[in-house]
């Protein structure tokens, strides 16, 4: 992977400089430790970090067609240039390197803006075509790869992260609060909303083409499901075994790569069933990486040691306590560029560390079952809460929650009353679009009770309402699941997992990670499936493990599934160590801020002292509070030091040794 | 302080963050009013075993005794818990 920027004149006549592009390119050296180059046209220029993967000697973009009229720079993979490489031969195109960048210039030259319907990849892309003298920014299906784009003082600047166009305009941005009230309810901001006002983000699938000073946007893809009545046809054991068949063409072209390619190992059964995968494949020897929590429940490593005997893989594993995730909170939001709330982002950050420092640059991650074959445990509640809705003065129905929460006394009043004001939400509605979402919306949004009235009175818009108008039409003749479905890898996989804990901590140390199960193929298959076969009954991923059963220990495929997770506010309890909760919460600087009630977040952190946060609702709290404030701190208080002068001298200093500066106080 | 003003101002400070007395009604229900959650009530558990020095048994732990400031203090003053 890569980091790319650019800027393209649309009204403005300046010069575009080499400077320009400097300045925004250094922002992005993370994300490409290995080169760093610059393109300067009339009206466009473009700039590019690179991680070596592919043709490791001739990779440098931005990269041309025969005749230089097309320019690209690209940050991602295509994981079928080798097929496309040989299509466009036999069209008469002539190729320079051997990378699958160069495959876009001749694919877009050979079929204009469709080319994107021939990559099978992962990728954020920017081509300038000098003729037409147009350019086309493009982001991957799925929405692995993050583009984000800002117009200003008449040109347009275009990045793989936030900061590197804030070192390009030189402005420092402010906090758009309407989508911190959406991360404060979805845990995501709806693209093209972004965090920082005046700066949008491309939404998956998506395609922008500026033309004659007009930026128009289109969805060249999107998550469609079949309606019911029209689901796949095959008996389960024929649909099981093309799903292998798929999944493992998925797998094996994610293994294409000129350096060594490991894979992530959490001891769930998404990455269980790739390593699996792998381990059957040719004479691969498996290289696997997992993180441990020591004396925590949260811990899985007695899972992770069991696929490790099975497979005989050589592992590594990293230690992730409590101060480390105090230790390098900061650091991991410097990169999200979005408030969280959870620390679970930090280990994968941490996770990423450990890949770097054994020498490895990519790595297959299961990230995406969960959405693609119904693994959440949303999903069964939205089932159950549906049976329930039919007959909602039952007293049985609500009781099948209890399989999914053993650990709910449903014997007792106090639970039952519990369990109504709960997940009885939205049971009046059941054919809403998000039904499914409502109790974790909910629960969610109690957050908000921080706010301040100042931004209470500032939040004009409802996020439900907001979430509503980005819905397609179809979605209402879809079964509640695939609906679900749907919600779900729009707000928290694309907007959380696949960015927040995903793309900015493997980038945080430059590691590219693949994703087998986003392959568009593979979620157009399951999403023709009968959701029936997604989940039989209550048991999730159904089908997924039919097709991958002898490939995977047993008692991974029949535990309990566990969703990932790390210590929240326990990692804050130590004020010595982490110096900058007392700076963010303080109350003077909180009212400064303006997001939050001084009296209020000085209470929540008397209780974080006393070591009294227990409940999810004060750590999400926490956690989306402190983050919050830091984020201010840094992009904002900060701006100077941290991206407009950093910028410049990191760019002066030719040896990089200008270390990067995200810290507080 | 008496028991009732010592519930009170723990319910306010941990789950409403507030010391606004006027926030908390003393028959207003945790449940119904979204106060507290499964995790919170035991918490209460917890801080009223802690606090007043009593032992909350399994059969106890029900609305009728810990769903309102008042349901605590009536409960705690059976248990001989007084101000």
């Amino acid at each position: 992977m890569c980091g790319i920027a650019g800027i393209v004149n649309l009204t403005a006549n300046a010069p575009i400089t080499e400077h320009d592009l400097g300045r925004m390119a250094v922002m992005l050296d993370h994300r490409g430790p290995d080169d760093r180059s610059t393109l300067c046209g009339d009206m466009f220029g473009f700039a590019h970090t690179r991680l070596s993967i592919i043709d490791l000697a001739g990779g440098r973009q931005p990269i041309h067609n025969e005749d230089s009229t097309v320019w690209v720079v690209f940050n991602g993979e295509i994981f079928n240039y080798i097929e496309l490489r040989e299509l466009l031969l036999s069209k008469g195109h002539r190729f320079y390197t051997h990378t699958d960048t160069e495959v876009i210039v001749h694919l877009y030259e050979e079929y204009g803006d469709d080319f994107v319907r021939h990559l099978n990849g992962q990728f954020a892309i920017a081509l300038w075509d000098t003729v037409r003298r147009r350019l086309l920014l493009v982001r991957d299906r799925p929405g692995i790869l993050p583009l984000f784009y800002s117009v200003n003082e008449g040109r347009l600047f275009f990045a793989s992260e936030m900061k590197s166009i804030l070192a390009g305009t030189r402005q420092s941005p402010r906090i758009d609060t309407l989508a911190l009230d959406q991360i404060m309810t979805f845990w995501s901001v709806l693209p093209p909303r972004t965090l920082f006002q005046g700066i949008e983000t491309l939404a998956p699938g998506e395609m922008m083409v500026v033309e004659n000073g007009v930026c128009r946007k289109h969805r060249y893809w999107d998550w469609s499901f079949t309606q019911p009545g029209d689901y796949a046809v095959g008996s389960e054991a024929e649909l099981a075994g093309q799903l292998r068949e798929l999944l493992l063409d998925a797998t094996i072209i994610r293994l294409r790569s000129d350096v060594p390619v490991g894979a992530y190992l959490s001891g769930g059964l998404d990455s269980s069933i790739l390593a699996g995968l792998i381990d059957g494949i040719g004479d691969i020897k498996l290289r696997t990486f997992s993180i441990t929590f020591p004396g925590s429940d949260l811990d899985e490593s007695v899972y992770q040691e069991q696929v490790i005997e099975q497979l005989s893989s050589e592992h590594s594993r990293v230690v992730c306590t409590p101060e480390n995730i105090a230790d390098e909170f900061i650091k991991t939001l410097w990169h999200t560029e979005a408030p969280i709330l959870r620390t679970a982002p930090v280990p994968m950050g941490i996770l990423s560390g450990l890949v770097r420092s054994q020498g490895y640059k990519v790595v297959l991650t299961g990230e995406g079952a969960d959405e693609v074959f119904g693994g959440y445990d949303i999903f069964k509640e939205a089932k159950i809460r549906q049976f329930w809705a039919r007959k909602p003065d039952s007293r049985l129905r609500p009781m099948l929650l209890k399989r999914l929460y053993p650990y709910l006394d449903l014997s007792k009043d106090q639970a039952q009353g519990y369990l109504q004001s709960f997940f009885g939400i939205g049971l009046d509605n059941p054919q809403l679009a998000y039904f499914s979402h409502l109790p974790r919306w909910v629960t969610t949004a109690k957050c908000k009770a921080f706010y301040s009235s100042d931004l209470h009175d500032s939040l004009r818009e409802d996020p439900y309402a907001a979430l509503a108008a980005t819905l397609p039409d179809a979605i209402g003749g879809w079964a509640t699941f695939n609906r679900a479905q749907y919600i779900e890898s729009k707000t928290l996989m694309s907007g959380y997992l696949l960015s927040s804990q995903g793309d900015r901590m493997l980038m945080k140390n430059s590691i590219e990670g693949r994703f087998p199960y986003l392959d568009h193929r593979v979620i157009e298959f399951a999403n023709r499936l009968d959701p029936r076969l997604k989940m039989k009954v209550l048991q999730e991923k159904y089908l997924l493990k039919r097709s991958m059963q002898d490939r995977v220990p047993r008692a991974i495929l029949e535990r309990h599934k566990q969703p990932y997770r790390a210590p929240d506010a326990d990692s804050f309890r130590n004020a010595a160590r982490a110096g900058y909760v007392d700076e963010l919460l303080d109350p003077g600087y909180v009212r400064g801020c303006g997001y939050f009630d001084p009296q209020k977040v000085s209470l929540l952190k008397k209780k974080l002292d006393k070591g009294l946060i227990g409940s999810a609702k004060d750590n999400m709290a926490l956690i989306g509070i402190l983050s919050t404030q830091a984020l201010h701190k840094l992009f904002i208080d900060d701006y100077s030091a941290n991206i407009g002068q950093y910028a410049e001298r990191r760019l002066q200093d030719q040896d990089n040794n200008v270390q990067e500066v995200c810290h507080v106080g | 302080m008496s028991v009732e003003n010592r519930i009170r101002e723990y319910i306010l400070e941990n789950y409403l963050f507030t010391n606004d007395q006027s926030m908390l009604g003393s028959d207003d229900s945790f449940l119904q009013k979204n106060i507290l959650d499964s995790t919170g009530m035991l918490e209460v558990i917890y801080f009223l075993e802690d606090e007043f020095g009593i032992k909350v048994q399994d059969e106890e732990m029900v609305p009728e005794n810990l769903d309102s400031v008042n349901r605590i203090a009536a409960f705690l003053g059976k248990k001989g818990v007084t101000a």
